[in-house]
């Protein structure tokens, strides 16, 4: 059984534009808190000289990852800043010299079994480039005891609407994200891999197909594309046919969940040992008249890279980081970009209005389009109830927020928010 | 400090996610259901005459009128824009004789939209099916002009009555099918329901299971209690029930599972009142009834979460 989902608009028109390095922006803003797990500290103060790959705030918290300066140049500020959850965070802020001198202390880590690999990997400052930014080394780091680990899973679905850059890290770096795969399952032990990829991307499929058409354990699992292919749960259950319950990390089933770009930057490390300063995105939406993928350093201000695709960012009303499902709204235009942004996307109020909300006619499409079959419409009743059972008997804390049930509501209600305020009632 | 302003940032918006919608709407839904219930108005306008058409086009804008009388008296924003009303009071026209007065109509159309529908919060917070309450009402209220059925063909005000074949227990399969036969406006015609039930399913305004579980149990329940069961199936209203009646989202389980039992349970009653209770139909009781237990249905076939772990119950004894 397959699971189900909900048939999005693809809009996925940079799919075959290739990917542009974007020129150095005068100043970045590197926030200590990039992801999931505990903010750094910064390493740095007003005044000091940076390099590119220089460590610039780390922390003894084992679910965190550290951070790295993205440019070289002279640090101006360490300050506050506000994240998108609304809490605050330290962000030092360096004026770029334009030299891109390198940190002489990069140099290709020495990786010989799982431990010294995971500490590799944290070293390098890696989460996951997907969306979500948990700590890759946090995800490797499993234990052993409790279950062996026998299937990596490779997200590569990319199943938001507008984004495309791992789409383009397949059809520009298969040899790094294949050889990605190769490292981690060599130091995991892990037997099998599965790249789960959705059908609208047959050039990509193409090539990683291609490209692991001599390893005998990394299958290519062409996925329908239908949202939200590439929510964890829902690639592990497509790709494996396994079911992470409740309270379960993936390793619980023996999985581990990987993203393709997360993979390709392993290879691209273990390599160089350049840590993770700069990604590839897609930058588009109805207001931005070049829509492309960029590869810009970790930092850059948003507005930056939107001016870069001739974006007129004053008839912007919306602008989002990530896709148009998941993505989380920014207030200013010139936020810093993080390490898990995969894309910036801009739009006109045209785009974006919110419709009127009308009575719910119990249509029941957001129980069918539910991905971990929840009873979206049930939640809200129950939520505006204050009927904390109900809540917790139907679950609503397995809700992960991936939208498909607003999106299809033909009444327009916000089950998706609710959902997640009936999440913090339950808590409570 | 001031890196973040929040005064001075006032231009873009901020809110959760999705930001994007599907281009479904409550509108575009009830507009498939008024093009899905087309043929049988045609067949009905075919075998009763024009007054088939004025009386449900009467029904319809009595309905939307009293639609807006509510949203007016409640000092809610016009409701009538999302053409349920308009569904309603079509729906209410097909279940009546072609002859009913017009005024007996509107109050059938007052009981449904005013009544049932708008005195309970509006669209979605009915517990009944606004047109069956509707039709029970008139039933009860003026059966002998309900109960006034017009042979097929024959037209004019002096009009032959004739018995539905529920009643006379006479009527080829092929006359049930196309429709000729006596009846309410909208039920005679098995083939243009069927017509407006393939053109739901494949605009995927509704699902099959409930109309095929409500047929199904008719046909075999009447197999067993020894009556004909295509003649049962073909005959009264239950072709208009499954396909129109039963598959209404407000008053129906929202779950597969939840749409079966609804469904054979209202073959179970309508066959139980046919051949064992006075009255001759029994589809709008079976889904009155049904609607009623609609909240239970519910109750018991929610569906189990994917990875969903529940506590393993404690047995007795076990303090």
């Amino acid at each position: 059984m397959r699971s189900r989902g909900v048939l999005l608009p693809h809009f996925k028109g940079t799919q075959d534009t290739e990917t542009v390095t974007l020129p150095l922006p005068k100043k970045v803003t590197i926030p200590m808190s990039m992801g999931m797990g505990a903010p750094c500290e910064p390493l740095v103060k007003k005044g000091d000289t940076v390099t590119v790959g220089q460590k610039i705030g780390d922390t003894d918290k084992f679910m965190s990852a550290p951070v790295h300066s993205s440019v070289s140049g002279t640090v101006t500020a360490v300050d506050d800043h506000l994240l998108s959850n609304g809490r605050l965070c330290k962000a030092v802020v360096i004026e770029t010299d334009g030299e891109q001198t390198v940190c002489p202390d990069i140099k290709p880590p020495e990786v010989s079994d799982k431990a010294s690999f995971c500490k590799a990997v944290r070293e390098s400052g890696c989460v996951g480039l997907g969306g979500a930014g948990f700590p890759t080394h946090v995800k490797l780091n499993y234990n052993e005891d409790k279950r062996h680990v026998d299937c990596l899973v490779i997200n590569a679905a990319e199943c938001e609407p507008y984004i495309t850059s791992d789409c383009r890290t397949m059809t520009e770096e298969p040899d790094s994200a294949v050889d990605g795969i190769r490292q981690v399952m060599k130091y995991l032990n892990i037997e099998n891999a599965y790249v789960g990829i959705e059908d609208n991307k047959p050039e990509a499929i193409r090539i990683m197909t291609e490209k692991t058409s001599g390893d005998s354990n990394i299958h290519i699992v062409k996925l329908r594309s239908s949202y939200p292919q590439g929510a964890e749960k829902v690639m592990a259950f497509n790709t494996t046919g396994r079911v992470i319950a409740e309270g379960e990390l993936p390793s619980d089933q023996g999985i581990i969940v990987m993203n393709i770009s997360t993979a390709a930057f392993i290879s691209h490390y273990l390599k160089t040992g350049m840590p993770l300063v700069e990604r590839r995105l897609t930058v588009d939406g109805d207001v931005v008249k070049k829509p492309l993928n960029v590869k810009a350093p970790i930092g850059t201000p948003v507005s930056e890279l939107l001016r870069f695709a001739e974006a007129d960012i004053d008839s912007a009303k919306k602008i989002l980081m990530g896709g148009p499902m998941m993505g989380i709204c920014i207030y200013d235009p010139d936020t810093p970009m993080i390490k898990v942004n995969n894309a910036i996307l801009a739009f006109s109020e045209k785009a974006v209005k919110a419709q009127a909300q009308t009575n719910c006619i119990r249509c029941g499409r957001c129980i069918s389009v539910c991905p971990l079959k929840l009873m979206p419409c049930r939640f809200e009743k129950a939520f505006d109830a204050k009927d904390k059972d109900t809540l917790r008997r139907l679950r609503v804390n397995l809700c992960m927020n991936c939208g498909a049930c607003s999106f299809v509501c033909p009444a327009k209600r916000r089950l998706a928010e609710k959902n997640q305020l009936a999440k913090e009632l339950i808590r409570t | 400090m001031a890196y973040f302003d929040l005064e001075n940032k006032g231009k873009l918006t901020v809110s959760p996610s999705p930001h994007i919608n599907s281009t479904a709407s409550t509108q575009k839904i009830m507009l498939h259901v008024l093009i899905a219930m087309l043929p049988a108005l045609c067949f009905s306008v075919w075998i009763f005459g024009i007054r088939a058409l004025l009386l449900t086009a009467w029904c319809a804008a009595t309905a939307v009128g009293w639609e807006r009388l509510c949203n007016y008296l409640r000092k809610r924003p016009s409701t009538i824009g999302d053409l349920s009303a308009a569904v309603t009071g079509v729906l209410l026209a097909f279940n009546l004789p072609s002859t009913f007065p017009f005024w007996m109509a509107a109050i059938g159309t007052f009981v449904s939209i005013a009544v049932v529908k708008q005195l309970f919060g509006g669209l979605g917070q009915n517990f009944a099916n606004p047109a069956i309450v509707g039709r029970i009402v008139l039933m009860l209220s003026f059966t002998a002009q309900m109960t006034h059925w017009v042979k097929p063909f024959e037209r004019g005000a002096d009009a032959v009555t004739s018995a539905t074949p529920l009643v006379s227990k006479s009527a080829d399969y092929y006359d049930l099918f196309i429709g000729k036969v006596g009846g309410c406006l909208g039920e005679v015609s098995a083939l243009a329901l069927l017509i407006g039930f393939v053109y739901l399913l494949c605009v995927k305004v509704i699902t099959p299971h409930t109309t095929v579980a409500f047929v199904g149990t008719v046909f075999l329940f009447s197999l067993a209690a020894g009556e004909d069961p295509v003649f049962q199936i073909l005959a009264g209203g239950v072709m208009l029930g499954a396909v129109f009646m039963a598959t209404d989202y407000v008053t129906t389980p929202t779950t597969p599972l939840g749409k079966i039992i609804f469904g054979v349970g209202c073959g179970i009653i309508t066959c139980v009142i046919r051949f064992y209770a006075n009255y001759a139909e029994g589809v709008s009781f079976s889904i009155l009834i049904m609607n009623i237990l609609t909240p239970y249905i519910d109750r018991f076939t929610e569906i189990k979460p994917l990875g969903a772990k529940y506590p393993e119950k404690k047995k007795e004894g076990d303090a």
